[in-house]
């Protein structure tokens, strides 16, 4: 790659990350703002008896609720682009503080979810694929549309019954045993919090890409290349390692980073079956307390993240494909 | 079937009776089989270009399957089959396929798109001075050194080409096939390959040239094999070529010779019977013109005629 189009891929990226982050926040500031949730009701909760009307409107007015709506939306704005995005109504701390405490929690759930769902994915698209039409074959395939169609929650309630509550071998919930100092939680006990957790999450990208990576496995097999390499007296592994791994990978490893969006979308739901405190159970809660400054700074901060992962990918299938890396970036 | 009588010892490849079958399905057995080849009869001895010629579709890459063991599953084949003189089983290909037996691909696709080509080439050589010896050969076929450093998208038809022809030149292969897909090469490529096979042969290799044009087949070969619905229903000798085909011996490749521009351009109606509407007479019989009842009752057996082969009974 030479240095201007590396200058024209991060410019690039970064109008592009700009324009979706600017989209988003309209459009989410103005979904909330029209909601039917009173932040000031939601902020004094249930002291409401104590706090008196003229109390009522100085924290109204304190926080600019009397401003028109694009006037609130600019001062918000203009606070973010300073790095300041508010105080958590809920969590009575600065979100960026409530973000990152959260995102480390869900991340470790992420990780574990995603190389779990990427590293079984394409091993059982590989068997699946090398062993087309076979037993093997369709109980993989059988599998994958099942998992496919099964959703999240569901599965989650599923494991939760079997493995927690009737043969009781993870916790039912939470991120660490209740009742213990968090300097005390041991790192086992961590582990067995996330277990469940991760495997839910994991599960449905399981499905994504061991089919996708079965059919391109299926295309290469047939393809000239393998077919001259086999005449040439490869086989088994030494073939599939040679003239495989690299060419069925491309699709896995793209299909998996783009697939940011559904693992978060996905811990939301799995965090809240298993009241595993992450930024996804956060999200909800933010949700219906009417706490706008969290929400809002974790749907800007989910956008950054599922950006990144689309930007990996791109940048992955450069790496491992000559054509795009070659040829220059787009 | 010492047609081809030759001084020369034990030939490279031998093929007698040999036939392919595809099951329809493997779960299913009772499905009816298709035969896509029967009947075949091919020698090949070392310095020899033999051409295969027949239609598309009629099985001619799948005869080359068949000796390099790449079969699909579904496939069985039946007869003699063999390599210097001995049975070419399952354990011989294993170390002689890609070393001394060796396939030229025509498709461009041969080449992995994700490697380097001289990465590929090196793939069929041993020992040590890998790279010295593919950069020589590259050399030799008009590739320079950097060619070696780049991928198959990066090259042109024909460098892809001569990449492919470099991978047969830098094994000890003792015996190529070539395998031409239909849509065929343009002439000027189609010029290069033929140099460069002769030259192999020339080096004492045989060659095995497949192709679905007799032009091509004439331009390259010694002998020409000609392939009808799966059977040789003759081998020729390049020379037996000319005029209006009076020394050739089967009506099929009489009409082949006939329907070439240069020769009267006379088409040959009908089409090649599918693999079920072979009926247990002559597989030619519906479209000749020289059938007779016997033709309809019996398959003719292959015989010797003027120092070639034929299966006709009035040859
Ligand atoms: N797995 C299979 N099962 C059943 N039939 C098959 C299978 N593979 C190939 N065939 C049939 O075998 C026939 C021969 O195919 P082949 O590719 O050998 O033809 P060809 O002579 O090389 O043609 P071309 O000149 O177009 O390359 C085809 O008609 C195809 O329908
Ligand atoms: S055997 Fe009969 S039908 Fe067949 S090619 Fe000869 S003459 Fe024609
Ligand atoms: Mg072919």
């Amino acid at each position: 790659m030479h240095y201007k189009q590396v200058m024209l891929f991060i410019t690039g990226k970064a109008v592009k990350l700009a324009t979706l982050l600017i989209a988003v926040s309209i459009l989410s500031f103005f979904l909330i703002s029209y909601s039917p949730i009173d932040p000031v009701q939601l902020y004094i909760g249930a002291d409401m008896t104590r706090v008196s009307p003229e109390q009522r409107e100085n924290i109204a007015e304190y926080w600019g609720l009397h401003e028109s709506k694009p006037q609130q939306f600019i001062n918000w704005g203009k606070a973010v682009l300073h790095g300041d995005f508010g105080t958590s109504l809920l969590y009575r701390s600065p979100v960026a503080d409530v973000i990152a405490e959260r995102f480390l929690a869900s991340l470790a759930l992420m990780v574990v979810a995603w190389l779990l769902s990427g590293v079984v994915g394409f091993l059982l698209g590989i068997i699946a694929g090398m062993r087309q039409g076979t037993w093997a074959d369709h109980v993989i395939k059988g599998f994958c549309f099942t998992l496919a169609s099964t959703p999240a929650f569901w599965l989650a309630l599923l494991f939760l019954m079997t493995f927690s509550v009737w043969l009781g071998w993870f916790p039912v919930g939470l991120g660490t045993p209740a009742g213990v100092l968090a300097e005390d939680v041991t790192w086992v006990e961590r582990l067995r919090h996330l277990v469940l957790p991760a495997l839910t999450l994991s599960i449905a990208g399981v499905a994504n890409v061991a089919l996708h990576t079965r059919e391109k496995l299926i295309e290469v097999l047939a393809s000239e290349y393998i077919r001259f390499a086999k005449a040439k007296g490869e086989h088994g592994f030494v073939l599939v390692w040679r003239h495989g791994l690299r060419n069925i990978s491309i699709p896995a490893v793209s299909l998996h980073f783009a697939s940011f969006g559904e693992l978060f979308g996905g811990a939301v739901l799995a965090e809240q079956v298993f009241s595993y405190p992450g930024l996804g159970q956060a999200i909800v809660q933010a949700g219906l307390g009417g706490d706008v400054p969290l929400l809002l700074g974790i749907v800007l901060f989910s956008a950054v993240f599922v950006f990144v992962g689309n930007v990996m990918a791109d940048l992955l299938y450069q790496l491992i494909d000559p054509r795009m890396r070659r040829s220059g970036v787009q | 079937m010492n047609l081809i009588s030759s001084t020369r010892n034990t030939p490279l490849l031998e093929v007698k009776n040999f036939s392919l079958t595809f099951h329809s399905d493997r779960k299913d057995r009772q499905e009816p089989l298709t035969q896509v080849i029967r009947q075949f009869d091919i020698t090949i001895r070392e310095g020899e270009i033999m051409a295969v010629v027949g239609a598309s579709g009629s099985g001619k890459s799948l005869l080359a399957d068949a000796i390099l063991g790449i079969l699909p599953e579904n496939a069985t084949c039946k007869g003699m089959l063999h390599y210097k003189g001995e049975p070419l089983t399952e354990k011989r290909r294993k170390h002689l396929c890609g070393d001394q037996i060796m396939l030229i691909p025509q498709s461009l696709n041969a080449l992995d798109p994700l490697m380097k080509t001289g990465k590929q080439v090196q793939t069929v050589m041993k020992g040590k001075g890998k790279k010295d010896g593919q950069r020589a050969v590259f050399r030799k076929v008009g590739l320079p050194d950097h060619v070696s450093n780049q991928y198959p998208f990066e090259l042109s038809g024909g460098m892809a080409r001569r990449v492919l022809i470099a991978t047969a030149m830098v094994s000890n292969a003792h015996f190529i096939i070539a395998d031409e897909a239909t849509p065929g090469i343009d002439p000027h490529a189609l010029g290069e390959m033929v140099t460069f096979i002769k030259h192999l042969a020339m080096e004492g290799k045989g060659v095995m040239f497949i192709t679905h044009d007799i032009e091509t087949a004439l331009q390259v070969a010694d002998k020409v094999a000609v392939f009808y619905a799966g059977e040789t229903v003759e081998i020729a000798n390049v020379e037996d070529f000319s005029g209006t085909g009076e020394t050739l011996r089967h009506p099929y490749t009489k009409a082949l010779w006939n329907s070439l521009p240069q020769n009267g351009f006379v088409p040959l109606e009908g089409h090649q019977p599918l693999a079920d509407e072979k009926g247990k007479g002559c597989a030619f019989q519906p479209r000749c013109q020289r059938a007779t009842d016997i033709c309809l009752q019996k398959q003719p057996e292959s015989r010797i005629v003027k120092a070639g082969m034929v299966r006709c009974f009035h040859a």
